[in-house]
């Protein structure tokens, strides 16, 4: 049999190579489209990680939400901008070597900060949340963080209005229905009662229309 | 055996390429709108991670609401975006100077 | 008996409030109301100045020290305003207000016709309130407070006819000199209060014995003694206000004025303030014999070499000038001998037939239509008979002709400094003995070319109107007058009259007493050792012998010389003057030029100071402050900012980027610094 902790450890570092591969495609590949998509990618493994760490509500949360929300929103964005691809590429190679220098100190610094070696002796115990992860945070977050629980439901609908009120454009030449303008209009605006005669004399000028009252 | 070392390492290799992400790119903003994205990944794995090994719910809690923030934030963002692109028909970075001092 | 508060008040105030009366309604009150109103005033405080005099000397009053109004206290420091009238002070009242007076009544008749008369009253009464708080004052405080009274005054005066260049030109200069006289006034009033703990003149001169071996550091290694320091300083005053050398510079240029304040300010009591200032701190100087010699010294100077000057003047003023100079050096002489009482008495001698020489030549000018140069004139004797005679009289006492008061004041000083050992007294007895010789020979000469000889002025009748510029010096031309002149009027005559008086009498009767009489008590301290007057008291046999032994003397000999000489040269063969002059040529263009005194001043100190202004305005104010401190600052900002500017690039990544490079900053400072942090 296999020894469940080499297992675990084994799919941890697929998952984690995979996680690392795509997010390093994320930011190198030309066309947008597949960064979006490597993206998409980046998520999954990572859902998968978090799945041997056994929070799985958050995994799916995070696929759920994120990957068919989120990023779904994003593609649709970049499909929807004509994004010209060629001069995007200018000044990649000549700041490549900056970032990358820049991207080693800092983790260089994190890691160092952060103390790797002492975290090596921690080892997963058993399961704080006994066998639901679901029930735990549940459990938690409608007593304990009820309160940012409702305030990020309001961020959620601040962020919806904030969104739409951004991007709402009046398109010129299309027609709409104002109900309210509808409804409020005086008769007097719209109709006129002319008075007129029945025929027109042969020979003599057209009598003057005459107004009446309605 | 897993240890909780892995998972930091892990968040920061990520967090440091979104970092080069941020400036490697410099001429598509959505880019950048997507490395952002990684950095917040980045730090719930370590969220994450903490609550598991350190017994502690409040670390999730707290990836659950990153999680709704950036939402909000990537959908605000993305209709800045939508905008800008409306504006000046380019998401080119080097081309929004207009703030300059 | 005591003197009465009330009274002192009233003689120093009438003549301020004539002078506030004058001078803010003078408009409304007109000349008449002007003159009248400070007249008045005058006239109470010299009366009642008499009457305290009266009450000292024959009434049996004690002395006066009193604090009348305190001013402010500071710690254990009280200044007050306060009045200390003893015998000294009495009489110096008495002829400051006398001559001022007389001065007031002069002035109705010289400035007439100016358009400054209501101001020029209210000057005068001014400067007799500050010269009456300056002799009755009992302490330093007050004392300096009427000296710089009287320098203001005097500089108020001299630019009366301010539209004058030459005239603010001197007074400016008399200001200046008489400030660095101040300066070492004041350095000595601090150095008073700082040894004697007081200002009050009763308790200072109580404590002065104490001063006795103290001494001043300098610096680390040098030590001077007190009481010579202080002495010192209190004299570089003097040689301010009294004209010393070197800083006589002022008198002769004091002449700009009009001459009535050349009579009082400038003849009998400004410049006097000195002498009486030393006098009155007798028990101070009488500690240091250094100062005192060094007061000497100056005296001795002062009196031979700017009375030789007055030799070769042509401006009927100067001469009286360098002679109040020279006789100020006479009186210093006297205090640097110790022979206090003397020099106060040749003050008030001096003061008489000074004022009377200067008035009597105010009539001259007001004759000759303000024509000052004495080289157009002469002859002048048929026309002004009472000026003539009066002014004779004034020069006869000034030369010290036996029975005058002169002769009493000034035998007395030349006698004193023969009898001292003081060191430097031998160089003084050449230079008073040599002085008598130089004073005759002015005087003589002064009088022979305004009254007597050939008329070098003609007179042309004009027809048609002109007006005087009395205000305007020089307007005419030179020799040529436009009426024959006459004598003056009886306010300008009777004045004259008034001093010619004194300048016979006094003498005769007031030396014994004020001599060698005690006369002045505890207000003169003498030590015994130094007392020449005391010795020469022994062989005084009353003043008819003196008179009488005063023909048999030295310095008359001299003056009998210096007579023949003159009236020889100006009377008889006037072209052996012009021979003189170019014979002794360079002698005379040092005199001329009056030892280049004034030339070294006007370029090192005059221009030197202009020159170090216009440095530290360019080279400070505007380089350093102004370009490097004030808009250094602003282009350095201006450049730093535009520095700055450039981070703001507009560009995303860049903030970005920024905000990296801090965060790695950051943990890197955590990663080096955090152990240190987190162990405190």
């Amino acid at each position: 049999m296999i020894d469940p902790n080499l297992f675990q450890l084994v799919c941890f570092y697929a998952f984690g190579a995979v996680t690392v591969a795509a997010a390093l495609a994320v930011i190198t590949l030309r066309n947008s489209v597949h960064a979006v998509l490597a993206l998409v990618l980046t998520f999954f493994s990572t859902a998968c990680i978090w799945m041997l760490a056994e929070a799985e509500f958050l995994a799916i949360a995070l696929i759920v939400v994120y990957v068919g929300a989120v990023m779904v929103l994003f593609l649709f964005v970049v499909m929807m901008l004509d994004i010209d691809q060629e001069k995007l590429r200018e000044g990649f190679v000549r700041f490549l070597p900056v970032g990358l220098v820049v991207a080693v100190v800092m983790l260089v610094e994190m890691l160092a900060l952060i103390g790797v070696r002492v975290m090596h002796a921690q080892t997963m115990g058993a399961n704080p949340a006994g066998d639901s992860n679901t029930a735990w945070l549940g459990k938690a977050l409608y007593t304990q963080y009820l309160l940012p629980f409702e305030v990020a439901a309001l961020i959620l609908t601040v962020g919806v209005i904030a969104a739409v009120a951004l991007t709402l454009r009046q398109r010129t030449g299309t027609k709409r229905q104002l109900a309210s303008e509808q409804v409020a209009i005086n008769p007097r605006d719209r109709v006129r009662v002319v008075k007129m005669a029945a025929e027109r004399p042969a020979d003599a000028a057209p009598a003057p229309a005459q107004e009446s009252q309605p | 055996m897993i240890t909780l070392s892995h998972f930091i390492v892990l968040g920061a290799i990520l967090f440091c390429i979104a970092v080069a992400g941020l400036f490697i790119n410099r001429k598509n903003v959505i880019v950048l709108l997507m490395a952002i994205e990684l950095m917040l990944l980045a730090v719930n794995i370590n969220f994450v991670a903490f609550s598991r090994f350190g017994h502690d719910v409040a670390g999730q809690v707290f990836v659950f609401f990153i999680l709704t923030v950036a939402a909000a934030e990537s959908a605000i963002g993305l209709a800045i975006l939508v905008l800008l692109f409306r504006n000046r028909s380019t998401v080119n970075v080097a081309e929004i100077d207009s703030m300059k001092g | 008996m005591a003197l009465s508060t009330s009274i002192l008040l009233i003689i120093a105030l009438a003549p301020l409030a004539g002078c506030l009366l004058a001078g803010f309604l003078g408009k409304q009150i007109g000349r008449a109301g002007a003159h009248s109103v400070t007249i008045l005033g005058l006239a109470i405080s010299c009366a009642l100045s008499f009457y305290v005099l009266y009450q000292l000397v024959w009434g049996g009053a004690a002395n006066y020290d009193q604090n009348l109004y305190t001013w402010f206290e500071i710690g254990k420091f009280n200044a007050s305003v306060g009045f200390m009238v003893d015998r000294l002070t009495a009489m110096m009242m008495v002829v400051v207000t006398f001559v001022s007076l007389l001065v007031h009544v002069y002035t109705i008749g010289y400035m007439h016709d100016d358009p400054g008369y209501q101001r020029f009253f209210s000057y005068i009464s001014l400067f007799t309130f500050s010269m009456l708080m300056l002799v009755m004052a009992n302490n330093f405080l007050q004392l300096f407070f009427g000296w710089e009274a009287v320098g203001l005054v005097s500089y108020l005066l001299i630019g009366f006819w301010y539209k004058r260049p030459t005239a603010i030109f001197a007074n400016l200069k008399a200001f200046l000199v008489n400030r660095v006289g101040d300066f070492g006034f004041l350095l000595g009033i601090a150095a008073v209060l700082s040894f004697l703990g007081t200002l009050d003149y009763a308790t200072a001169f109580a404590a002065a014995p104490a001063l006795v071996g103290k001494t001043l550091a300098i610096t680390q290694n040098v030590q001077w003694d007190a009481a010579t320091v202080i002495c010192v300083l209190l004299f570089i005053g003097a040689m301010g206000k009294s004209a010393q050398v070197p800083l006589h510079v002022w008198l002769p240029d004091s002449m700009e004025g009009p001459t009535p304040i050349s009579a009082l300010i400038h003849a009998a009591t400004m410049v006097t303030a000195g002498i009486f200032m030393v006098a009155r701190m007798s028990p101070l100087f009488e500690l240091s014999q250094s100062a005192l010699s060094f007061v000497m010294v100056i005296g001795a100077t002062g009196a031979l070499f700017t009375g030789l000057i007055g030799i070769v003047q042509n401006d009927i003023k100067r001469v009286i000038a360098y002679s109040t100079l020279s006789q100020l050096g006479y009186m210093t002489v006297a205090l640097g001998v110790s022979a206090y009482a003397g020099a106060v008495f040749h003050l008030m001698t001096h003061a008489f037939f000074k004022a009377l020489l200067f008035l009597g030549a105010g009539s001259v000018i007001i004759a000759m239509h303000h024509e000052q140069d004495m080289r157009y004139m002469g002859g002048l004797r048929k026309y002004m008979p009472i000026t003539w005679i009066t002014m004779w009289i004034g020069s006869l006492a000034l030369v010290a002709i036996p029975f005058t008061s002169g002769f009493y004041s000034k035998d007395a000083i030349i006698e004193a400094v023969g009898e001292s050992h003081r060191w430097g007294a031998a160089y003084a007895y050449f230079c008073v003995m040599a002085g008598a010789f130089v004073t005759a020979t002015y005087t003589f000469r002064q009088m022979y070319l305004t009254f007597h000889g050939k008329e070098r002025f003609t007179v042309v009748h004009n027809h048609g109107h002109h007006v005087e510029h009395m205000d305007d010096h020089g307007h005419h031309e030179q020799g040529i007058m436009h009426e024959t002149p006459k004598e003056s009027p009886w306010v300008v005559t009777l004045p004259l009259v008034l001093l010619a008086i004194p300048s016979l009498l006094v003498g005769f009767f007031t030396v014994k007493p004020m001599l060698f009489g005690g006369w002045f008590g505890p207000a003169i301290h003498v030590n015994e050792a130094n007392d020449v007057l005391g010795e020469m008291g022994h062989e005084f046999h009353g003043a008819l012998a003196m008179a009488l032994h005063g023909f048999w003397s030295l310095p008359f000999g001299l003056v009998v010389l210096a007579f023949a000489i003159t009236t020889y040269i100006y009377l008889f063969n006037t072209s052996v003057a012009g021979k003189l002059k170019s014979a002794l040529n360079p002698f005379y263009q040092m005199l001329n030029h009056k030892y280049w005194f004034d030339a070294v001043y006007y370029v090192v100190f005059a221009r030197g100071g202009v020159k170090l202004g216009r440095m530290f305005w360019r080279g400070g104010d505007a380089a350093v402050i102004d370009g490097v401190m004030i808009d250094g600052t602003t282009a350095m900002t201006r450049r730093i900012a535009s520095g700055m500017r450039r981070l703001q690039s507009g560009y995303l990544y860049q903030y970005a980027f920024a905000m990296i490079i801090g965060l790695i900053l950051l943990l890197g400072g955590y990663w080096l610094f955090g152990p240190m942090l987190a162990a405190q």
